[in-house]
């Protein structure tokens, strides 16, 4: 039994899934007969923690300051444990840029893609490229942010004239964008705890909510399959690919990877990386857990374990 | 085994109706616009902070000490007579006569929406409404399974004639609306009023179609400039014309009490509706409501609120004026609580929020007040809710993050953004029809 601190809401468009996340890790922990403290992340979260002096930090926290390494450097400073991944392997996933290139300079499949600034379209005139950058990719382009967790900001240009209003959107969220090749086939997320790969979920979006980010995200209105129906060596190729991902981008205790199967090639794609994936009711992990027999309670209690022997061996 | 997953545990117990929810993307960007630090223009709240506390002290020591049994009691469903009254004082105050016997108070105007609906509409039935709606009913409609036609406006308030050819168009499909829902004086969101030859074809059309219109007149009141009109409800003498009024924004929204008046038959049913809601509203909030209005000053107070709120708007209209880029359009509204500012077709203002959000400022996003995705590019400003210096700021800082979209999409699509009319189209079919044949070609 150990003293918990659980990191949760903070200022990221995403609080409201944090909120959820925590509430439910706290309550997990509690039954696992921790002490619990949660901490709605604020100007004050340096000096709760020091008031408080957990044994480990939870950090159930999404988006900006949660997933990009600040918090964690944060709680390193203080010396405290933390669940998940370390500031480095933050930093390299939750800029969608940068996870990608590394992906790419190893030879793991990413779709294609080109990133810029604002900067670069107000001050090098890089607008003058696009249309070099949409002959490569070919229509549909997806055009995203490049550090947004969730599906804001995310569009499908579907022709030229759809881009401008596209990348503004997404300069809406991030001070760079991502213009991808769209890879049409399934969605899939693939689960690592620990060091192992949990069963494949494949996310089913209704027909006409295809091209709408937003509703895909919406329960309801999307289908989740768990496991996969994608026959052993399939589910075995893209589990082994998610762990390459996590291991190359240095991740720790668990993450999410989200794939795209290609119709017609039967390539498998690695979109990004989400180094703490929801833990929500409907969150993709907590079922992808259950699939393989892991209780909820069990999976929070593992992730605890995984982060609390790193303080050991300070 | 693999097999298809409800994700949420007690998403098979969920009736069909709540299928039809907002999306969460835009639910969660709202529920940050309540950080403190955040210059809220988003919300529709009137300023309470002006009433004076000592007759509200005064008032309630007053139903303490003498209805203090009444006060704590149920009251009849209808609402109690007392109330009555002064539903017809402020009717009155707008140019209505209305008998007590035709009212039923109700627990704020919402209701009113909830019980109309509740009463008329099966599912898949036609709701008329404004485009842009009152974002509050949309989840009201939403929840009936209506299937709302949203009728453009000008600044005259909705098109009737457009009306009309939608109402001609559902005939031949054999539909016939349950109701027309407006708010004609200072419309939320859209700042606008109908004109008195609209409203009088409205009625008209009503007669002639015998359709029922829901006429929603919150803010009939609050008026700083021109001279009042007649409601559809003078004008139709309350035949056709169900009347939503509500003493949120001349007195208290906290106190939750609306009314309807409406035609006897109509009246009866939604009694039952409310029976089954929630039996009456509140005792104690009828008897204060019975005591303030029947004292002098309360007219005193809402002028008050009207100088306070004209001074607001004009400093939104001014804020407007010197931050806002030329492209963006709005309405300047004669009353009421809300601008509607429209921005070019490629600035989404649902992801203009999230931007906003960065800098500490929010807006409601014209997608909430469409049941049918429009309004994309449009975003309602509330002016009572805050003084003067924040609405300032806060418009100062939206004119900003406009401002900077239109200049990175005149980058991006290489048009000068001071020239809007050099501007290519967003959705110019033209241009993309020969950009994609040269993909073609190179793929």
């Amino acid at each position: 039994m150990s003293r918990v601190a659980v990191l949760k809401g903070g200022r990221s468009l995403e609080r409201q899934v944090s909120l959820r996340s925590g509430a439910r890790v706290e309550d997990a922990l509690e039954r696992l007969g921790h002490e619990v403290v949660g901490l709605d992340v604020g100007h004050d979260l340096v000096a709760r923690l020091r008031e408080t002096s957990p044994d480990v930090a939870f950090v159930a926290l999404h988006g900006r300051d949660g997933e990009d390494g600040i918090v964690q450097e944060l709680l390193e400073v203080l010396g405290i444990p933390y669940t998940a991944s370390g500031v480095s392997a933050c930093m390299r996933c939750s800029d969608k840029v940068v996870a990608k290139h590394a992906m790419r300079d190893a030879g793991l499949p990413t779709p294609d893609f080109y990133a810029f600034t604002e900067t670069a379209f107000k001050e090098m005139g890089a607008g003058d490229a696009l249309g070099a950058i949409e002959e490569r990719l070919s229509f549909p382009v997806v055009v995203k942010p490049a550090d947004q967790g969730s599906a804001l900001g995310i569009r499908f240009a579907a022709s030229a004239a759809d881009v401008p209003a596209a990348i503004v959107a997404a300069f809406s969220y991030s001070d760079k964008v991502v213009l991808e090749r769209h890879v049409h086939g399934r969605e899939l997320a693939i689960s690592i705890l620990g060091d192992e790969a949990l069963p494949v979920v494949e996310a089913v979006p209704r027909e006409e909510d295809f091209y709408d980010f937003s509703a895909r995200y919406t329960i309801g209105r999307t289908t989740f399959v768990c496991p996969a129906e994608l026959g052993d060596e399939l589910t075995a190729r893209a589990q082994a690919l998610a762990l390459d991902v996590f291991r190359l981008l240095g991740c720790r205790g668990f993450a999410r990877v989200d794939l795209m199967l290609e119709e017609g090639t039967g390539e498998l794609y690695v979109l990004e990386i989400d180094v703490i994936p929801g833990l929500t009711e409907t969150s993709l992990l907590p079922q992808a857990a259950e699939a393989a027999g892991i209780s909820f309670d069990d999976l929070i209690g593992r992730i605890v374990a995984l982060a609390a022997p790193r303080a050991v061996a300070r | 085994m693999s097999q298809r997953r409800d994700l949420e545990r007690y998403a098979g117990l969920f009736a069909s109706r709540t299928s039809v929810m907002k999306s969460s993307a835009m639910r969660d960007l709202m529920a940050i616009t309540e950080r403190p630090e955040v210059i809220s223009l988003a919300g529709g709240l009137p300023d309470t902070s002006t009433f004076p506390a000592e007759s509200l002290a005064a008032l309630l020591s007053k139903l303490a000490a003498t209805e203090s049994a009444r006060a704590l009691q149920y009251a009849p469903t209808e609402g109690m007579a007392v109330v009555g009254k002064a539903i017809a004082t402020v009717m009155a105050a707008e140019g209505m006569d209305v008998d007590p016997e035709d009212i039923l108070v109700t627990t704020g105007g919402q209701q009113v929406i909830d019980l109309v609906c509740k009463t008329l509409v099966d599912p898949g039935d036609v709701i008329v409404a404004e485009a842009p709606t009152y974002p509050g009913a949309v989840p009201a409609f939403s929840a009936y399974q209506a299937d709302v036609v949203q009728i453009a406006m000008d600044d005259d308030g909705m098109r009737v004639d457009e009306l009309e050819d939608a109402l001609a168009r559902l005939e031949r499909d054999g539909r016939r609306p349950k109701f027309i829902y407006t708010i004609p004086t200072f419309q939320n969101p859209g700042g606008v009023t109908m004109s008195l030859p609209r409203r009088q074809r409205l009625v008209e059309v009503a007669r002639e179609r015998e359709l029922l219109v829901l006429e929603d007149n919150p803010y009939g009141l609050l008026r700083y400039e021109g001279d009042p009109l007649p409601t559809l409800r003078s004008l139709d003498g309350g035949d056709f014309v169900i009347y939503l009024g509500t003493f949120s924004k001349i007195l208290s929204p906290g106190i939750r009490l609306g009314w309807a008046a409406a035609p006897g038959p109509v009246l009866e049913k939604m009694n039952l509706g409310k029976q089954a809601s929630d039996l009456c509203s509140s005792s104690l909030s009828q008897l204060f409501v019975a005591t303030y209005f029947a004292q002098a000053g309360w007219e005193d107070y809402l002028s008050s609120l009207r100088e306070l709120y004209r001074r607001r708007r004009d400093t939104m209209l001014d804020a407007l004026a010197e931050h806002f880029p030329r492209e963006a359009t709005w309405t300047r509204p004669q009353g009421g609580l809300f601008v509607w500012a429209t921005l070019p077709d490629y600035i989404d203002t649902t992801d203009l929020l999230a931007l906003g959000l960065s800098r500490n400022v929010a807006f409601v996003p014209g997608r909430a007040a469409y049941l049918d995705g429009r309004g994309g590019s449009s975003m309602r400003l509330n002016f009572s809710g805050v003084d003067e210096d924040a609405i300032r700021e806060g418009v100062r800082r939206i004119g900003e993050v406009v401002r900077d979209q239109v200049a990175l999409y005149g980058t991006l699509t290489g048009a000068p953004p001071a020239a809007p009319e050099q501007r290519p189209a967003a959705v110019d079919p033209e241009l993309a029809e020969v950009l994609q044949l040269r993909k073609r070609r190179a793929g």
